[in-house]
């Protein structure tokens, strides 16, 4: 048998790279002295690069560099991608305008969370859907009826989050003109290289920030614009690890870290509906039909909904990562999933999932007991919780127009 | 003259794993059997010097490590050595792997579909939770739902509860899962021929049934619900071939004080007024034993040993249409080198995986045809694995054993027995369908086996050559094995009681319808089982 090579077969040597690299790899891997590598969906990625605390405060006071590649993304075009999304995805995509992004989730039929993202409208039927787990065959399922195309498009883009500070300055002296204009939320088109970037004002850090999305090819030339611009600026390339203290800060939520998503929850009981995560608010009943909406309605007259995720502020400041949340310190009703010592705030907080009405109506006498590994010993704490608002920072600077010039 | 406390008819894993729990409650334990060798159909066998072949079984899964565990098969030399996924060769010259790595085995498939690549996570999802139903099942004898007795009235109330457990979703997937062809349960997931070919051989293996006909699904969930290590859906080799696993269990037996007889065929089981005595040999030697318990399968035992006349009609008659077809052969060869195949590149883990060759639906369907029309099938679907790159004590340095497994062989070729003739057909279709792939293949062969349906019959006992005593349809579990009313291994003559696969939970080298079969033993003479481990916990 004597074949000819084809796409497909050349692609067989994948099998080579179990991590890849992304377009921006060869900049990491120069600056990775700490060699502190985690799997992000298949990617290489950096946990840290030289010091995750240090990194965390290049986020608050500088600007901080992190490559979110990796990332899964949709390309939905077509004459009927805003009711194909708006059917898909729970909030309102008839009231986002062409340049504005929105931070939304979808469910599956029985009303539980496939996934969160972020949704940016690119024009008015060209949209791009980034989200943590990935879900083509569920997206041209549900897109059976409509003219529109889904097309994943997660090696061709590369993308990069550009936080703190001195982001928007960093990005001006760049000589991306008119990027003052852009809100919270905004996005436009920039040239870059003979190409165009598109750069929206959004990140996960509840600071002044903004994400970058770029064609794979011109994606190390846009590192070394912003890394040449941002030098007097004191930009800095993170790890993964200050950006999750970060995204905690602001109260973020990541999907399965603080809710099982539904194509994975192998335990019936792990799966969640909007409202058990936080996300109710995004449910919009005024809109058509949307997928899992029969359920959700049907959970909340029935009050089915038996969790609920809460922030929460630990006294002491030993991080409760993990532990269980008592009532009266001895009925089990919950779990952190996600929990530190916040350096803005100067507050121990923690994102919980409790067990109803514990959260939801009886907010009192809430526990953690905090397994603390000393020298081989756990330090057993017993510290009260209390349930407080999400985001546990709020920083003026994050939504100021214009963006401050440090 | 002697009688032992048990008599276990058949030196195979079940029947060794049964006289080894029977042994260790105290019982005097007589094993016979016919062979020069125990082990049954899990045998390492020097077939040509410096080999050792896996003959029957080839791989291990299913073997539950809570057996493993109370019979300290480690100490006895047990090792199972988890290996890669491996690969289906497409015509195109091309192959699609199966990657260990979840992010491989996306990108893998993504290069044939990219849809297929991110439904994997779904299928994984919805396969695992069957799993997890089923698998606390495994070591339980199934109820009786006709008995009042309260052991059956708790053990329907645990199936009824671990059922009601179940979502909606699920319990719909569950009952579709136990009645489904594993084509149209793959369709569900998947658009891509090849990506289903993949999946659907576990659908397939060892069953007279083509991936489109009802009841293939359960066959795959059969294959999926084994483990290596707590690694749920993994095989592995068991190191020194699938012998190593009998060698053990005959170790362990041994050591705890129990009797082997081999080259001890027994001709029938002495029964004297409903209950059974012991055993005849066929040299007409008589053993007698205060029980007997038979490692054979359901046809075997009941239509060879015992006769007709200590049987009730109905039982018998069930016997008789209790299906057991033969489906299945194997070939087995010694290699003077590693093949090469030109499709896959030579640093690819696929060579430590099971290779396949039939990459769409139709042709294994077609396959099938053959089978129902009473021949080989011309184009055969072949699991073809090579312990040898990660066990080096089953051949030299450099050579290699391969183990393929053949599907589709009938029990009788158009109505005749099988010749020998008819066996060196069926060997050429598998050494001409690898050749197709792995061009100087034949060059390599140093020795070959070849086993037809005949062969295994003869030598294993196990009627038709079916390697699972008896299909895993639905019909044929639970409850309904081997048969309704005698499913909790007792026989309808006293004393004589069932072992092997023929009984829940059914085939594969698991060892769990032995162990289930001791506990009901011990249970019948208010002997302790505390030596016996409960299924472990499925968290």
């Amino acid at each position: 048998m004597n074949h000819q090579p084809t796409a497909r077969t050349l692609a067989q040597s994948h099998f080579r790279t179990l991590r890849l690299g992304t377009p921006f790899q060869p900049r990491l891997d120069a600056l990775a002295k700490t060699q502190d590598w985690y799997n992000w969906a298949g990617y290489r990625a950096p946990h840290s690069l030289w010091d995750e605390e240090l990194e965390y405060f290049a986020i608050r006071s500088q600007a901080a560099v992190f490559d979110i590649s990796p990332m899964t993304k949709y390309r939905i075009e077509g004459p009927d991608a805003e009711a194909f999304l708006d059917r898909v995805t729970l909030r309102d995509v008839t009231r986002l305008k062409p340049g504005r992004v929105h931070y939304t989730a979808w469910c599956d039929d029985e009303g539980f969370v496939l996934d969160d993202g972020t949704l940016f409208r690119l024009s008015p039927t060209r949209f791009r859907l980034c989200s943590q787990e990935r879900h083509l065959p569920w997206l041209l399922d549900s897109a059976i009826g409509y003219e529109v195309s889904v097309e994943e498009e997660t090696e061709a883009v590369a993308g990069l989050a550009l936080q703190g500070p001195t982001s928007f300055a960093v990005l001006r002296d760049a000589g991306f003109s008119g990027v003052e204009k852009l809100k919270v939320f905004d996005l436009a088109d920039f040239p870059h290289d003979g190409t165009s970037i598109t750069i929206s004002r959004t990140g996960f850090t509840g600071d002044l920030g903004y994400e970058l999305f770029v064609p794979a090819d011109k994606a190390l030339g846009l590192w070394d614009r912003l890394m040449a611009a941002g030098e007097r600026r004191g930009i800095r390339a993170i790890g993964y690890t200050a950006l999750n203290r970060a995204r905690l800060e602001a109260g973020l939520i990541v999907a399965n870290a603080d809710f099982t998503t539904a194509e994975h929850a192998i335990r019936a009981d792990r799966l969640r509906m909007p409202d058990e995560i936080g996300l109710g608010f995004m449910v919009d009943l005024e809109k058509g039909h949307f997928n899992g909406r029969r359920a959700i309605l049907e959970a909340r007259a029935r009050r089915k909904l038996r969790h609920v995720l809460v922030g929460l502020e630990i006294e002491g400041n030993i991080p409760a990562e993990h532990a269980i949340v008592y009532h009266k310190k001895s009925q089990e009703v919950g779990l952190v999933s996600a929990a530190m010592w916040s350096p803005m705030a100067k507050r121990n907080v923690a994102i919980a999932s409790l067990t109803r009405p514990y959260g939801d109506t009886i907010v009192d006498d809430l526990w953690v007991e905090i397994y603390a590994m000393r020298e081989l010993q756990y330090q057993k704490l017993m510290k009260r919780a209390k349930v407080v608002a999400r985001p546990f920072i709020k920083l003026d600077r994050r939504t100021a127009n214009p963006p401050a010039d440090f | 003259m002697k009688a032992w406390d048990a008599i276990i008819i058949g030196g195979g894993h079940n029947g060794l794993v049964n006289a080894c729990y029977l042994q260790r409650a105290g019982l005097d334990v007589l094993v016979v059997e016919k062979n020069g060798w125990v082990g049954g159909a899990a045998t390492s066998r020097e077939l040509t010097p410096g080999f050792l072949y896996s003959n029957c079984s080839y791989v291990c899964s299913l073997f539950r490590p809570e057996i493993m565990r109370d019979l300290e098969l480690p100490r006895f030399g047990l090792q199972v050595i988890s290996y890669e996924g491996g690969a289906v060769f497409t015509r195109d010259g091309d192959y699609l792997a199966n990657y260990r790595d979840h992010d491989a085995h996306r990108r893998e498939f993504a290069r044939f579909s990219k849809r297929d690549a991110e439904a994997y996570d779904r299928y994984a999802r919805d396969v695992t939770r069957q799993c997890r139903f089923i698998q606390p099942l495994l070591m339980r004898t199934a109820p009786d739902p006709t008995s009042f007795k309260p052991r059956d009235l708790g053990e329907l109330l645990y199936l009824g509860k671990k059922f009601a457990g179940l979502s909606t979703e699920e319990m719909a997937l569950t009952l579709r899962f136990w009645t489904m062809s594993i084509s149209e349960f793959l369709d569900e997931y998947f658009e891509t021929d090849v990506i289903k070919a993949n999946f659907a051989l576990s659908g397939i293996i060892g069953t007279a049934l083509g991936p489109m006909s009802p009841g293939t699904a359960y066959v795959l969930l059969h294959h999926y619900m084994g483990e290596v290590d707590g690694s749920v859906g993994a095989w592995g080799y068991a190191r020194g071939g699938m012998g190593a696993v009998t060698k053990a269990l005959a170790a362990s037996f041994k050591a705890s004080g129990g009797t082997i007889r081999t080259g001890a065929e027994v001709d029938h089981v002495m029964v004297s007024r409903g209950k059974a005595r012991g055993v005849v040999l066929a040299g007409g030697e008589e053993i007698y034993g205060k029980l007997v318990v038979s490692n054979a399968d359901v046809k075997r035992t009941f239509l060879k040993l015992v006769e007709e006349k200590e049987l009730p009609e109905i039982f018998l008659r069930r016997v008789k249409n209790f299906k057991i077809r033969g489906s299945s052969g194997k070939v087995n060869i010694a290699l003077d080198s590693l093949p090469e195949f030109p499709a896959l590149p030579k640093d690819s883990p696929v060579y430590r995986g099971d290779m396949h060759f039939t990459d769409s639906m139709e042709r294994m369907e077609r396959a099938y045809d053959d089978w129902k029309a009473g021949r080989w099938s011309a184009d055969p679907f072949l699991d073809m694995v090579i312990p040898t790159t990660l066990d080096p004590t089953m051949a030299p340095p450099g050579k290699h054993f391969m183990s393929c497994f053949v599907q589709y062989a009938p029990p009788k070729v158009d109505g005749r027995e099988w010749t020998d003739a008819d066996r060196d057909g069926f060997a050429e279709s598998v050494i001409s369908q690898i050749s197709d792939y792995s061009p100087g293949f034949r060059d390599r062969i140093v020795h070959m086996e070849v086993r037809t349906p005949r062969e295994i019959e003869a030598e294993v006992g196990l009627t038709e050559g079916n390697i699972f005593q008896g299909e895993l349809t639905f019909d044929q579990l639970l409850f309904n094995r081997p048969v309704p009313g005698y499913a909790q291994y007792r026989s309808p003559v006293g004393g004589l009681y069932m072992c092997g696969s023929s009984t829940h939970p059914g085939g594969g080298v698991m060892g769990a319808p032995g162990r289930n079969a001791a506990a009901e033993i011990l249970r019948d003479l208010a002997k302790s089982t505390s030596h016996m481990s409960p299924a472990h916990d499925v968290i």
